[in-house]
């Protein structure tokens, strides 16, 4: 009893329409549940329903009919029995008639006739039923949009699932739908409606269709072409697209529209709306392939001229000889021209065409005037159009079918080598070599139209599966004619190419050439065609180009291009005889060119080609890889032990060559990783082989390209053949360098301090290279590999960090940035943790002095974990380079720490800090040392290791060498430092300790990112103008005055930023307008000015003081020696004067 | 007002493609990049006097050409030589007009800037140019109000 009261309620609440719409939606799914779990039956729903279903309260009964259809919708997977839907159909179907509750009724018809055969469904006699109510009782057109869509898609779907009984209806039916649709306009109606012409079309036998077409049609044509007024920006600029599509399907759903529609279609044709043309073109090309040759041959003769039409009119872009277009088809904008020539495949491929286009008048008169198409830049543009046109259609007539492709080559081909002057030579063996002298040059127009048709046939050949190219060949007459011409025309082209100069006039020749020699070089299909001499002969006359024309650079760029895409075809398709010639000819040469001692070319042209050449093909780039490998490791072994700065010079581009162009390739192509193993183990061993190196070998230049390209092998490499290289790397270190023994406790660090001014020069040239190569495997290796002997290693990398080695110390802050930690279990025993390696870094006795333990007992004691290289920072050494390296050291070691996360970077911006502050607390001594070592240098390096800190660097810690990097890294460093730096620079008592604070706050605010540094805007303005103030004194700190005046342009053009800034609107003109002057970098005198220009936005009475100071900088700018700053200053100008009036006196 | 337009069919031009400079500024800091023509032209580009019976631009009516103008960056001298699409245009004065402050405001203060009509091209020729590069009557037509505005309206899109 309660539950029926519920239920009436639920009822009540929806039919009630003063209720939310939210709570009617609630109480439809109370009753859509409780009917789910069968506490009710539809029956008994009905029942209670009753009095809503019937009363005579139109609103009610509307509600209530509703309800019940909503309701149905969403039972759709529920098992009802016959009876109930039969019932209920019966019930809808009455219903369609009462109009003012019509939306009920029709979402109800809509779901029971929707439902799956798993649950109950409506027969086909009620089916029948409901279309017969539907056609009696629907005014469809007079209903509004939403109720015309339901009775559409009600249509629709009982025309799909009941085809047999709702077909029965015959002529009825055809004049309801007729009148149902007629004069549709709402776009997703007429989807619907387009999709339901479709299905009528498919479903009616022909003769009684028939009668229906010229109507049906009549409906349909006036929709075309689909054009919106509409303003775009609704969904509509998506929706034209489908439209058309449904209405194209609709067009060509029946051969029976075929008297009607091509004649409209082709009338389109000449519409002056380039959609309508694009329409009408891809409409046709649809309509002939479903109406069928038959039909559409009385209307053959009309299209042909009709394409053609559209074919030479279409604005086609002009031909550009750059190494792009070689392979590929120019696009044109408006896509009349490509559709055109779909249809024109179409009808070829239907039979239809074919004997028009061969006996085509205009065609034919171009060949008969070639002769007017001597060369390229002497046609004029309207000859070039009719001939580009007749190219296109030639060449997509002879693609489209075996058939067309017989008679237009044996046709066309023929004359075009008369007007080429070739003869059909048959002796293609040694076409190459006999003394064969061209008359003049190649005429333009039939060189065009000859390659067009070249190409077109290649691309059917390897196009076509089922086409057998051995029988064709000694069969079709145009494969044999393909054939004799093929040498002859090779030749004429290679003789084209070796005669052509730099310049304009040449370009056509050289573009159409090597066109030519590529589309001859790319036929599928082994020999067959082109023969494997000429196919070798091709690949040498491209290669002697790249060997031996390199002056030519037009020439060179595309042979190059078409060699690469030559071996690219040879690599997808697998022709393994192919690949053997291209391999032997091509590949080895070029790659050869490298090592090979011929200097008159350049060296980076060289470069090119083989980078190049290695992109055709993975196996390709296998061998340039390795034949790179080979020449770099012999011209390194010529510095090592000849110091030979030739060399030097090749083996940094080779280098360069190897790290930047060939490993992100062989990084995509995968799978070779063995190679990049190879080449870093064959380094180790050339150094490890020769042991006495060259004294020259001093340059840096060899050995940073080295340690780049090193990491970057390594550094893709999987751990094992990581653990494989490391381990190479560690037998050389222990096996050259003096012995390694455990703690060098004994070796007291003063003494190194003493002796290292002499060491960096005598160190010999061979220990620093291992040193620097193996602390870039360092850098480079993943966190799972596991280095031999850290402590060792540690050790080591410290005594060279002492020495001022940058990469020994970036190499520590790597192995404390990937080191695992102990607690996390999975651990391998002998890897080393993260803790030992901090134990050792801090606290091992290489960093105690013997001799003078008294120190030790000063500095830092009270925290017992930072002591050893964090004393030597604190200049407990007394040798200012060993700090300033120690400093730098600790720095890389901190953003180690600092990108994982480890607390213990604290403790090490500490000992900066204190570097920082040393200045007030020290007295220093007379330092006898230069000025380079003094204090301020060391307070500098201190502030410096800041940058180190935050930046990102290219070398070390990044993504690609595997760094742990803990996210917003850099935002908790800022919010950490500024609260305690900027009480620090407002203590600060002389002006240079503050300047270094500024500087040490600058490295900060500059690497941060914007979005954190503008919520305190307003407190960094201070320091901003400090530190801007500060690094505008130093030329060496432009840099640093360029960062931060960035910062300051992002806060200018930043709302909230601008609101922080009016305050000290005074203070930021001032130091804008002295930068405005600064001498040593444009970008910060540009930034400048944008700067002021934003300033010039603030409130007029905060800046219109400053009006005439910023004027007169401003005109000075004017005269700036750069013209970037000049225009700036244009703007800036414009900007200010225009506060109070637009004139400028001022 | 002329009843029927003055010039009723302009010949267009189409625009010359523009040469571009090399990218500078990173190769030499100190080096100093001299003013001339194309910089110049490039100012008066910019410049958005439209013929007024006609949508085109300056550049597309040939009125203002690259050849057309002289700079001695050393001397601190232009010469701009604008031509008139028909003889007795009326907005010579205007267009010139323009061109001066547009060059006033956008070239140091030690430039002398002489605009003139090409010889030949208009049928007020001497008068125009002296009405151009007289001092006097150029400050006098600036304070006109009317004057003012038409100019900044000529001028004001061409300020980044």
């Amino acid at each position: 009893m309660a539950e029926s009261s519920q239920l009436t309620q639920h009822i009540e609440s929806f039919v009630n329409l003063s209720t939310s719409p939210a709570h009617q939606a609630a109480s439809l799914d109370a009753i859509v549940s409780s009917l789910t779990n069968n506490a009710l039956t539809v029956e008994s729903l009905v029942r209670e329903m009753g009095m809503y279903l019937t009363t005579t309260d139109d609103v009610i009964r509307a509600r209530g009919i509703l309800l019940l259809g909503e309701l149905l919708t969403r039972l759709d997977s529920k098992p009802l029995d016959d009876a109930t839907v039969h019932s209920l159909i019966a019930f809808f179907t009455d219903r369609l008639a009462d109009w003012k509750a019509l939306r009920g009724a029709l979402v109800g018809c809509l779901a029971l006739v929707r439902r799956k055969s798993s649950g109950g469904v409506v027969t086909a006699n009620d089916a029948k039923a409901v279309v017969q109510s539907y056609i009696q009782n629907l005014q469809v057109q007079s209903l509004a949009q939403h109720d015309r869509k339901l009775c559409f898609e009600l249509l629709e779907c009982l025309l799909q699932r009941y085809p047999d009984a709702v077909a029965s209806l015959g002529e009825d039916l055809l004049y309801g739908i007729c009148e149902a649709i007629d004069g549709e306009k709402d776009p997703h109606c007429l989807m619907l409606t387009f999709r339901i012409i479709e299905v009528v079309a498919r479903l009616f036998p022909d003769d009684l269709l028939g009668s229906f077409a010229g109507d049906l049609f009549e409906i349909l044509g006036c929709y075309f072409p689909i054009h919106f007024t509409h303003p775009t920006g609704e969904d509509f600029d998506a929706r034209r697209d489908d439209l058309s599509r449904a209405l194209m399907v609709a067009f060509s759903s029946t051969p029976l529209f075929e008297p009607f529609a091509i004649p409209l279609l082709l009338e389109k044709l000449s519409s002056s709306l380039q959609s309508a043309k694009v329409d009408s073109l891809k409409y046709l090309s649809n309509c002939t392939v479903k109406y069928g040759a038959d039909r559409m041959a009385k209307h053959a003769r009309a299209m042909w001229s009709s394409i053609k039409d559209a074919i030479y009119t279409s604005h086609e872009p002009a031909l550009s000889f750059t190494t792009d277009s070689l392979n590929g088809v120019a696009i044109d904008e408006n896509g009349i021209l490509t559709e055109a020539l779909k249809l024109l495949e179409t009808l070829i491929k239907q039979g239809l065409i074919l004997s028009w286009i061969v006996g085509d008048e205009d065609i034919n008169l171009i060949f008969k005037s070639i002769s007017n198409f001597k060369s390229y830049n002497e046609t004029p543009p309207q000859s070039k159009q009719k001939l580009h046109a007749a190219g296109h259609i030639l060449s997509v007539s002879a693609k489209a079918s075996l058939s067309s492709c017989r008679s237009i080559l044996e046709s066309f081909l023929p004359p075009l080598m008369d007007a080429l002057g070739l003869s059909v030579g048959n002796s293609s063996q040694d076409c190459f070599n006999d003394k064969y002298v061209l008359e003049g040059r190649l005429n333009h127009g039939a060189l065009y139209l000859c390659i067009e048709l070249i190409a077109a046939c290649r691309d059917f050949v390897a196009g076509s599966e089922e086409f057998k190219l051995e029988f064709a060949a000694a069969n079709e007459t145009w494969c044999c004619l393909l054939q004799s011409f093929s040498s002859s025309l090779a030749k004429a082209l290679s003789h084209t190419l070796a005669r052509s100069a730099n310049g304009d006039a040449y370009d056509a020749d050289i573009y159409f050439g090597v066109k030519g020699l590529l589309i001859l070089g790319t036929f599928r299909g082994g020999s067959s065609i082109i023969s494997k001499s000429i196919f070798e002969n091709i690949l040498l006359t491209f290669t002697s180009i790249i060997t031996a024309e390199f002056e030519k650079t037009l020439l060179w760029k595309l042979a190059l291009k078409a060699l690469v895409h030559i071996g690219s075809l040879i690599d997808r398709f697998n022709e393994s005889e192919k690949a053997l010639s291209y391999m032997g000819i091509v590949v080895d040469k070029i790659v050869s060119l490298a090592s090979s001692c011929e200097f008159s070319m350049p060296f980076s042209l060289k470069l090119e080609a083989i980078t190049e050449i290695s992109a055709s093909g993975p196996y390709y780039l296998l061998k340039t890889v390795q034949g790179l490998k080979e020449v770099i490791c012999s011209n390194l072994s010529e510095v090592y032990v000849h110091g030979n700065p030739k060399s030097a010079e090749i083996v940094v581009q080779l280098l360069e060559c190897y790290s930047n162009k060939l490993l992100p390739r062989i990084h995509e192509a995968g799978g070779f990783e063995e190679a990049l193993m190879r080449f870093a183990l064959n380094i180790w061993s050339l150094i490890e082989n020769c042991v006495a190196f060259s004294s020259q070998v001093h340059e840096k230049g060899p050995l940073d390209a080295t340690m780049k390209a090193m990491k970057l092998a390594v550094g893709s490499c999987s751990v094992e053949n990581q653990t494989i290289i490391i381990q190479k790397a560690y037998t050389v270190l222990s096996l050259s360098t003096f012995p390694l023994k455990e703690p060098a406790s004994d070796i007291p660090i003063q003494l190194k301090g003493l002796q290292l001014a002499q060491e960096t020069d005598n160190c010999s040239s061979r220990t620093a290279w291992i040193y620097s190569l193996f602390a870039s495997i360092i850098i480079a290796v993943r966190p799972q590999t596991r280095i031999p002997n850290v402590r060792l290693v540690i050790n080591h990398l410290m005594t060279t960090l002492l020495k001022g080695n940058v990469p020994a110390a970036q190499a520590l802050g790597s192995m404390v940035n990937k080191l695992g930690l102990k607690s996390n279990g999975t651990e391998v025993p002998n890897t080393g943790t993260l803790e030992e390696a901090m134990d050792i870094i801090f606290n091992t006795n290489l960093w105690s002095f013997n001799d003078n333990g008294a120190l030790r007992s000063n500095g830092g004691m009270e925290n017992g974990g930072a002591m050893g290289l964090t004393d030597v920072a604190r200049g407990a050494a007394n040798s200012r380079s060993l700090q300033i390296h120690a400093i730098a050291g600790l720095a890389w070691i901190g953003k180690g720490l600092l990108m994982r996360g480890h607390e213990k970077v604290k403790d090490i911006t500490m000992v900066f800090l204190e570097c920082l502050l040393s200045n007030g607390r020290k007295s220093f001594p007379e330092e006898q040392n230069s000025s380079e070592h003094s204090p301020k240098s060391v307070m500098k390096c201190a502030a410096d290791a800041f940058q180190i800190l935050m930046s990102d660097s290219e070398g070390c810690l990044s993504r690609k060498f595997h760094a742990t990097i803990r996210p917003l890294y850099k935002q908790r460093f800022y919010s950490t430092m500024m609260p305690i730096l900027q009480p620090l620079i407002a203590k600060s008592e002389s002006s240079f300790s503050r300047s270094i604070m500024c500087r040490a706050c600058a490295h900060i605010i500059s690497d941060t990112p914007l979005i954190v540094v503008l919520n305190d805007a307003k407190k960094l303005i201070p320091i901003l103008m400090d530190g801007l103030s500060v690094s505008s004194n130093d030329f060496s700190d432009k840099d640093i005055l360029y960062n931060l005046l960035l910062v300051l342009s992002g806060i200018l053009t930043d709302k909230n930023g601008q609101e922080a800034v009016i305050e000290c609107a005074h203070m930021i003109i001032n130091r804008l307008v002295e930068l405005i002057a600064y001498p040593h970098m444009m970008l910060v005198r540009e930034t400048a000015i944008q700067c002021l220009v934003a300033m010039s936005r603030l409130p007029h009475a905060r800046i219109y003081p400053m009006r005439r100071q910023v004027l007169q900088a401003i005109s000075k700018a004017l005269d700036d020696p750069k013209r970037a700053v000049r225009q700036e200053a244009v703007s800036c100008r414009q900007a200010w004067a225009s506060i109070a009036s637009r004139s400028l006196h001022f | 007002m002329v009843s029927g337009l003055i010039n009723a069919n302009p010949v267009v031009y189409e625009k010359k493609e523009r040469r571009v400079r090399s990218p500078s500024g990173c190769a030499d800091e100190y080096a100093a990049e001299a003013i001339d023509q194309q910089e110049v032209f490039d100012i008066l580009l910019a410049l958005d006097i439209k013929d007024p019976e006609h949508p085109y631009s300056l550049e597309e009516l040939k009125v203002i050409t690259e050849d057309a103008i002289e700079v001695d960056d050393e001397r601190s001298y232009v010469r701009v030589t604008f031509t008139p699409t028909v003889e007795h245009c009326s907005m010579a004065t205007v267009i010139g007009l323009c061109l001066r402050v547009k060059l006033m405001r956008s070239l140091p203060s030690r430039f002398k800037v002489d605009i003139r009509v090409a010889p030949g091209t208009h049928a007020t020729e001497a008068a125009v140019n002296k009405q151009l590069n007289d001092k006097e009557r150029v400050a006098a037509a600036l304070e006109n109000p009317n004057l003012v505005d038409m100019v900044d309206e000529c001028l004001a899109p061409t300020y980044g």
